[in-house]
């Protein structure tokens, strides 16, 4: 079982099933503040760290009012993280042009620059899966089919999604078939995996296929239809706007600085 | 005409990979019969039931579903009018609570939402299953899958019930509750089983098949009680019907 454990199956669902006032709002925006919160995040500039800082409020409001658990989340981020590290370990390697000092430690470009690298990645990623954990998977396509994304996108993205339960699943029961007859035996041989991995494609086309007759003996046409298609109510309005606006203001003024220079200015 | 209606005409099918699972098969079941398939394992039991929604074409023959003929362009009436319950109800839940599962069908028919509803409501009621509405599928036991599988193609309002090894993986009491829901449908059912002892109290005829053909179609008592027949394809008398006397 311990494939299932690992990628917590169905925990995302279970989340996005709750009652908050975040899950309340309509899929379509939190898809569109989402969104810009991440482009906005982008175009920062590569050594830029401090302004990005006040950013950080969109995903933890996302978390803390979707009571979203945390460490959760952070497991997630961390099954990512990899990606982000090796593309963000070049820049270390690229840039030594030293930038500032902390004592006798010099801090370099291409760390500074790494560091904003991991930082968006924590920002942008963190706030994704926060989208989805407060609004659901199926919710969150059809908010996107409803904000005009093409249809073929929107049933690629549901049904990788889906898929991925029915990988884990074929996954799970094949490892729990070797874990029985390998005597306890850990190191089991190249030869093994790769037979043990196109079995696992094999089986879960398999599936696929079962599941796909399935959706078509119940009249699946390509359209996807969920019963609580959401409206548009006031909240909604006012966390759109809210949130722009925000991210407007803090990609403009470096927020974390002004706050600063601000506590000083009241200290002294 | 009745749409309850379900007739295949000397029907034949080769797989791909060039195995002859289907080799003339032809019957005729009326409105409101029960009919069981029975027969080996390959007698070709899964590949007639996937004709008769559609899902695979034919090849040779006809499939005819109420006053129907089936082809690619009339698959599309024919699966609403027969409703398909999979052998294994992991294939055939896929939604992320019992509730959407079951509306899924209907969604896809077109129904306005509160007919939707309305049916969802019926159809999990129908199985006993109204409690696990918000529960996620893959979580429920088996029997409990099996019953949620039911009652989404019930939700569809289907003529005709099609099911494949119904009772495949059931512990007794879900297993009696089965045979208790399916003695109350009215539909036409066509369930294809090995378990025995489920078709005689479900089913008032059986066709049996071995090798991709029709080798007996009578009445169930009568054909599960032909041992000869039933050794010479891979099947046995039903222990019920060995003996008269209760036990």
């Amino acid at each position: 079982m311990r494939v299932m454990d690992w990628i917590e199956i169905g925990k995302m669902d279970d989340l996005g099933r709750m009652d908050t006032p975040v899950h309340r709002l309509d899929a379509r925006v939190k898809a569109v503040v989402t969104f810009a919160f991440i482009v906005i995040v982008m175009t920062f500039p590569p050594h830029e760290l401090s302004a990005l800082t006040p950013f950080l409020l969109y995903p933890v409001f996302l978390i803390s009012a979707g009571e979203i658990p945390l460490c959760y989340l952070l497991r997630k981020i961390l099954v990512a993280a990899p990606f982000a590290l090796v593309i963000g370990m070049i820049n270390p390697l690229l840039d030594h042009q030293p930038v500032a000092a902390i004592g006798s430690w010099v801090i370099t470009g291409g760390w500074l620059s790494f560091a904003s690298i991991m930082f968006r990645f924590v920002l942008t990623v963190g706030a994704a899966l926060a989208l989805i954990a407060c609004t659901g998977m199926l919710r969150l396509g059809a908010g996107l089919e409803q904000l005009g994304v093409p249809k073929v996108f929107v049933v690629q993205l549901l049904f990788l999604y889906r898929y991925l339960f029915v990988v884990a699943d074929e996954g799970a029961k094949m490892v729990r078939g070797v874990e029985v007859r390998s005597s306890g035996s850990r190191a089991l041989g190249f030869r093994l995996y790769g037979s043990l991995i196109g079995h696992l494609l094999l089986r879960s086309m398999d599936r696929a296929e079962h599941i796909y007759r399935a959706m078509v003996a119940r009249g699946f046409d390509g359209e996807i239809r969920v019963l609580n298609r959401a409206s548009l109510r006031v909240a909604d309005g006012g966390f759109i706007c809210g949130c722009l606006v925000f991210f407007v203001v803090a990609r403009r003024w470096n927020l974390a600085d002004e706050f600063g220079q601000w506590l000083m200015r009241m200290v002294t | 005409m009745s749409h309850h209606m379900v007739e295949v005409r000397d029907l034949y099918f080769d797989y791909p990979d060039g195995t002859e699972a289907l080799k003339g098969v032809s019957f005729r079941i009326e409105h409101g019969g029960a009919v069981a398939l029975v027969g080996s394992n390959g007698a070709g039991k899964s590949t007639l039931l996937h004709h008769l929604n559609g899902y695979l074409r034919t090849l040779r023959g006809e499939v005819i579903i109420g006053d129907t003929r089936l082809t690619r362009e009339t698959a599309v009436i024919a699966r609403r009018a027969v409703g398909m319950v999979f052998q294994d109800p992991d294939d055939q839940l896929f939604m992320p609570t019992v509730a959407e599962d079951v509306a899924f069908g209907p969604l896809n028919a077109g129904l306005p939402l509160d007919q939707v509803e309305a049916r969802v409501t019926m159809a999990l009621g129908r199985v006993g299953m109204a409690h696990l509405r918000e529960r996620p599928p893959y979580r429920l036991s088996s029997g409990e899958k099996r019953a949620v599988a039911i009652a989404t193609v019930l939700a569809m309002a289907p003529d005709i019930l099609v099911m494949d090894e119904p009772s495949s993986n059931l512990d007794p009491r879900m297993r009696r509750r089965l045979i208790e829901l399916l003695r109350s449908f009215e539909h036409t059912k066509i369930i294809a089983s090995h378990d025995l002892e489920l078709v005689i109290e479900v089913c008032s005829r059986v066709i049996v098949l071995d090798g991709g053909q029709v080798v007996a179609d009578g009445p169930t008592k009568v054909i599960l009680n032909d041992e000869s027949l039933m050794l010479a394809h891979g099947l046995e008398r039903p222990h019920s019907l060995r003996h008269s006397h209760p036990h």
